[in-house]
């Protein structure tokens, strides 16, 4: 394999956070170092984002970057040719920081990505907590329908429950729009949460939740933890990733090219398609190397430096496992049911999962190597709830009993 | 009780501050990042002011009627110090992300300057105070009952909702003037806005007598806008402009 074969490989792979145990996950550890170690000569590769998260903005930067350079190591980049070749010095010290930035720029835009999915899980989750009597009910039949006091025939029950698990295997593994994919991921996500909660019983809960975020960090970072493993076989064989454990937020771009509205028609396809026909892309490596160029070769022109920044701006998506959906709602559908009705602990283990997420991100961005987003998540989660659970509800409940404010 | 309660509290509390993220906040990520980050930064101050409480209430005598109070009394004050501990905390860490953005940029200006991250910064901590003082009533709100039917003040809730939206505002304020303060040296700005703090959380021990509350803490609101907006460059001129709808003559860089 040429070196420009490896790096259409890693550009097409995408990175993984752990799932549950009972999904594999992928992560670019490897890749990265490999990634490193063939750009060094550059700026460091910025927010290729921890095993949980895909990075295909860090892939494409590195594209870029090698193209801007005339590629180095690549004899030639079939989509964007002769277009870089006459590109000086100079102009690649400005990109290489103008990249940077705009790394850092999407950085915080991917943790907003990201922040609202998550948000959108824990709102579902805690809303069913805090309406259906049924989760926090010691046993009990679950019907939705007598709880909402809601007359419906089976006939009618049949219909809308097929429908909405056949649209949804469609769109999740076959082709379908972006947000309903989405919205099916987060239901889904939500209905597990709510299924630990209600089934694990009380200190199971948290005991697994702490377990599980022990296990994420050994499984991502010790040289012979078994997803480092899985990682590295996947990567051999150039494997897709089971679309129904992967949440995507990629976005549609709206950059003016030659067909703008057919463009982003063919990428909203094509990103589906990816999927698929990963494996024959791998066979024509002159054909495309990750979304983005697929959606380029419908428009044949030579883009300029500028368009192509606009294109990896608007197309880079962020990519996160469900598993981390389902237990950060553990969490904090957790502390809804059993925190003796107190909303400020839900909404305290909400603020330190999101605070989590971000410290996970930025210690992404800084050591540069894949890393679980589990632990340090779930630690902020578990401190808070039981602090605020036990030291903030009696002072707070005192000042409100005498109106007092701090 | 119920949904009217509920709806109207709930909007008299957070109504000016939704507005507030709506138009300034929810459009740039950095901002987000900057708002949930110091709401985490008051929830920290928070939990360990709880903690010195909950100690001190172990180690006395729950009986003693008169060092219950008095222990609440302090618990109010450490808690308002470790607030501001925390908002200078807070500052040094934004100062730290500012310089590194700066040095990260091409044209060494951040995207992001430090009287924006200010005002996100005492946006941050003001929701996250007033959602910890307003949300427990909101929910109570909801459900059935009569306010004040032992004795108490039939105006609760809404005296609540509106002492909620005052410190929200106030915590807006004091971030900018206590960010200018830190950035200019100016000491006794920071000084101000520890004094009022303590003043707002010390007037409010005159409730359910209202107007020794309310009335002080509005006014110094009042005060303390006009001073943020000074330091934030503003100008009668722009103010009055812009109450008319008028563009103003030098509208301010994107990155100040």
């Amino acid at each position: 394999m040429t070196a420009h074969d490896w790096q259409l490989t890693e550009a097409l792979y995408e990175r993984l956070m752990m799932i549950t145990f009972m999904n594999s996950s992928d992560s670019e550890e490897e890749a990265c170092n490999e990634r490193t170690s063939l750009i060094s000569a550059e700026s460091p590769p910025a927010a290729s984002y921890q095993d949980g998260l895909q990075a295909p903005e860090a892939a494409e930067t590195q594209t870029y970057r090698k193209r801007h350079t005339g590629g180095s190591c690549s004899p030639s980049d079939a989509d964007s040719g002769n277009s870089d070749s006459g590109l000086p010095v100079r102009d690649i010290a400005v990109d290489n920081k103008e990249e940077e930035e705009l790394t850092l720029k999407y950085g915080a835009k991917h943790v907003i990505m990201l922040f609202v999915p998550v948000t959108l899980c824990m709102i579902v989750v805690v809303a069913t907590i805090k309406s259906v009597r049924f989760y926090t009910e010691k046993n009990g039949q679950f019907e939705v329908l007598k709880t909402y006091n809601v007359a419906m025939d089976y006939p009618t029950l049949f219909f809308v429950i097929w429908n909405f698990g056949a649209v949804g295997m469609i769109c999740i593994h076959w082709k379908g729009p972006l947000h309903l994919q989405q919205a099916y991921l987060i239901m889904i996500s939500a209905l597990m949460a709510l299924v630990f909660i209600k089934y694990l019983p009380e200190w199971s809960a948290w005991v697994i939740l702490g377990a599980i975020s022990i296990y994420d960090l050994i499984a991502v970072l010790c040289p012979r933890g078994p997803l480092r493993m899985l990682v590295e076989t996947a990567q051999e064989r150039n494997e897709p990733i089971f679309p129904a454990l992967i949440y995507s937020s990629a976005m549609v771009w709206t950059v003016g090219m030659a067909k703008p509205d057919s463009a982003s028609r063919d990428l909203t396809q094509q990103t589906w398609d990816s999927a698929e026909d990963m494996r024959e892309i791998n066979d024509n490596p002159a054909y495309v190397e990750s979304e983005i160029s697929e959606a380029r070769s419908p428009a044949p022109t030579h883009p300029t430096t500028s368009l192509i920044e606009e294109l990896e701006e608007e197309e880079r998506g962020v990519k996160l496992g469900l598993g981390d959906f389902i237990f950060y709602s553990v969490l904090v559908g957790k502390a809804a049911a059993t925190a003796s009705g107190d909303w400020n602990t839900t909404l305290a283990c909400f603020v330190a999962i999101l605070i989590g997420l971000c410290l996970t991100l930025l210690l992404l961005a800084v050591f540069k190597k894949a890393l679980p987003a589990l632990p340090i998540s779930i630690t902020f989660g578990l401190v808070f709830y039981f602090s605020t659970d036990n030291l903030v509800r009696p002072f707070m409940d005192t000042l409100a009993s005498h109106q007092l404010y701090i | 009780m119920t949904l009217p309660v509920f709806f109207g509290c709930s909007f008299i509390a957070f109504g000016p501050a939704l507005g507030l993220l709506l138009f300034t906040v929810l459009r740039d990520p950095l901002r987000v990042i900057v708002l949930v980050a110091g709401a985490f930064f008051w929830l920290v101050s928070l939990l360990l002011s709880s903690l010195v409480w909950f100690i001190a209430v172990k180690a006395s005598d729950p009986g003693d009627e008169p060092l219950q109070k008095g222990l609440l009394i302090f618990g109010v004050l450490f808690s308002v110090l470790l607030q501001e501990a925390f908002r200078f905390l807070y500052y040094k860490l934004l100062r730290k992300a500012v310089e590194g953005l700066v040095t990260l940029s091409e044209d060494g200006c951040s995207p992001i300057s430090i009287q924006q991250m200010a005002y996100v910064a005492g946006l941050g901590f003001g929701l996250m105070s007033g959602a910890f003082s307003m949300i427990n009533l909101l929910a109570d709100a909801l459900g059935p009952g009569t306010v004040g039917i032992h004795g108490d003040s039939q105006l609760y809730f809404l005296t609540s909702a509106f002492m909620t939206m005052v410190m929200i505002f106030l915590h807006t304020f004091w971030g900018i003037l206590f960010f200018h303060g830190c950035e200019t040296q100016h000491w006794w700005e920071m000084a101000a806005v520890i004094l009022t703090h303590l003043i707002v959380s010390g007037s409010t021990f005159w409730n359910p007598l209202y107007v020794g509350s309310l009335i002080p803490s509005y006014l110094l609101m009042f005060a303390t806008a006009a001073w943020a907006y000074i330091l934030s460059g503003g100008c009668t001129r722009n103010l009055l402009r812009s109450l008319r709808g008028q563009q103003s003559e030098t509208s301010p860089q994107p990155g100040s």
